[in-house]
């Protein structure tokens, strides 16, 4: 069995303004590969305005162990919203 | 369907994790590929998912049959598109597979040797351009009903690429329709070629939702898990009430003559395909399936020598790169 192509991350901008969202993965042999494969499998109909392509061994993701030491300090600091804080309505829009 | 009667596997976990996993899921959570998951279910989901995408590659076969005898150029554009989108159908769907850590080649090689299955209605062959009608119309349309409920499935990456086979797979089936209604009202002999068309895509359509639930004993752990949303009685009742009515608007009729509207439960009566049938084209007995697998075994071996090239041409310019620095 011969080598399998390496995978890549695929993320797409969709419309100019927006920021490059992950839309799924394909193999391709390098990044000039993976762009023109792109282009084929995510975007026959005009979903996108610009691709990006990552090795997705290059990609470092946090482990779903670790949501608690990540996550829970926000908890306690509902503060950070704005809504935490009560306004009288006599102040007027803020 | 076109993953057809998945066995579920049995899990050996931890109670204790089970729980928590089925607790997520029927909080409405997706499972993604880095969180601790069953190995059932992984499993399941593997061959599942793998399927799935054999059907989408298969399938672009028999469509594939007419993209050189379509009828006008611009048929012959929309069907060509039609069978691109079903490669990238199958695209998304190994891609989602293969985060369940199968390989990409492993896939296709559980196809080759028979050790994976593809949906059953590809294993018939497309006989004349009213064909590529019916199978747009009846099996896409069948796929639809499966599928969108297969966006709420529990595992992210699958729902994921429901979501875009949704989006791309109502043009399908609108296509065929209107290749139907051109035909059904077209000459004596082009309505005789829809009506024929319906006649031999009827009963493989209905198959396609698999058997009755009352003989589907794989069902229920595939439900809890949410990897089967709806079950296939359920699914073929809905695909026949739909079906009925836009065959009378084509003027055609359904080759079942104990068709009839139930009042009392709200949708048609009808005739149950030939079971018998069925199994046999699963174990690889259907009218093209030696032909098919041979098609793939093909492609596969000869296209070798690309994917070889591919990664030694990146291999040369990525060292040419490397020398230059």
């Amino acid at each position: 069995m011969t080598k399998e192509w390496p995978l890549w991350e695929v993320f797409i901008r969709g419309q100019h303004g927006l920021s490059h969202r992950h839309v799924g993965s394909l193999h391709a042999t390098d990044a000039a590969h993976a762009i023109q494969n792109a282009r084929d499998v995510y975007t026959r109909r005009k979903e996108g305005v610009s691709i990006w392509v990552v090795p997705a061994a290059d990609i470092t993701a946090s482990s779903p162990d670790d949501k608690e030491s990540l996550y829970d300090p926000a908890d306690d600091k509902v503060y950070r919203h704005p809504t935490f804080f009560d306004i009288p309505d006599d102040v007027g829009a803020m | 369907m076109y993953a057809q009667m998945i066995k579920s596997e049995a899990t050996q976990d931890d109670p204790e994790k089970l729980a928590t996993f089925q607790a997520r899921i029927d909080a409405g959570e997706k499972i993604e590929p880095k969180d601790w998951m069953p190995a059932g279910y992984r499993k399941t989901l593997i061959r599942q998912i793998g399927q799935h995408a054999h059907s989408e590659i298969v399938g672009q076969l028999p469509e594939g049959n007419w993209i050189t005898r379509a009828p006008t150029l611009e048929r012959k554009a929309i069907l060509l598109a039609k069978v691109q989108d079903e490669a990238g159908h199958g695209l998304y769907l190994y891609c989602a597979a293969e985060t369940l850590g199968v390989s990409r080649d492993e896939l296709t090689e559980m196809l080759l040797d028979g050790r994976m299955k593809y949906s059953s209605i590809f294993a018939y062959p497309t006989l004349t351009w009213a064909d590529m009608g019916a199978v747009g119309w009846l099996v896409d349309g069948a796929a639809i009903m499966n599928q969108v409920p297969l966006q709420r499935t529990s595992y992210g990456p699958y729902a994921r690429s429901m979501v875009r086979i949704c989006k791309e797979e109502s043009f399908h089936q609108r296509q065929g329709f209107d290749i139907m209604m051109k035909m059904a009202n077209g000459t004596e002999a082009q309505k005789r070629m829809a009506q024929d068309a319906l006649n031999r895509f009827w009963y493989p359509s209905l198959m396609m939702f698999g058997p009755s639930d009352k003989e589907s004993v794989h069902s229920e752990q595939s439900m809890a898990w949410k990897i089967k949303m709806n079950s296939n009685d359920e699914l073929r009742q809905k695909f026949v009430d739909q079906t009925v009515p836009q065959a009378e608007y084509l003027g055609l009729t359904i080759p079942d003559e104990t068709l009839a509207w139930n009042e009392e439960k709200g949708g048609y009566d009808f005739a149950e395909p030939d079971w018998s049938e069925f199994f046999d084209v699963l174990k690889g007995n259907g009218p093209c399936s030696v032909e098919r697998i041979e098609a793939r075994q093909k492609a596969w071996d000869d296209s070798a020598w690309v994917r070889e090239a591919r990664l030694a041409h990146a291999a040369k310019k990525q060292a040419a790169k490397v020398a230059a620095e």
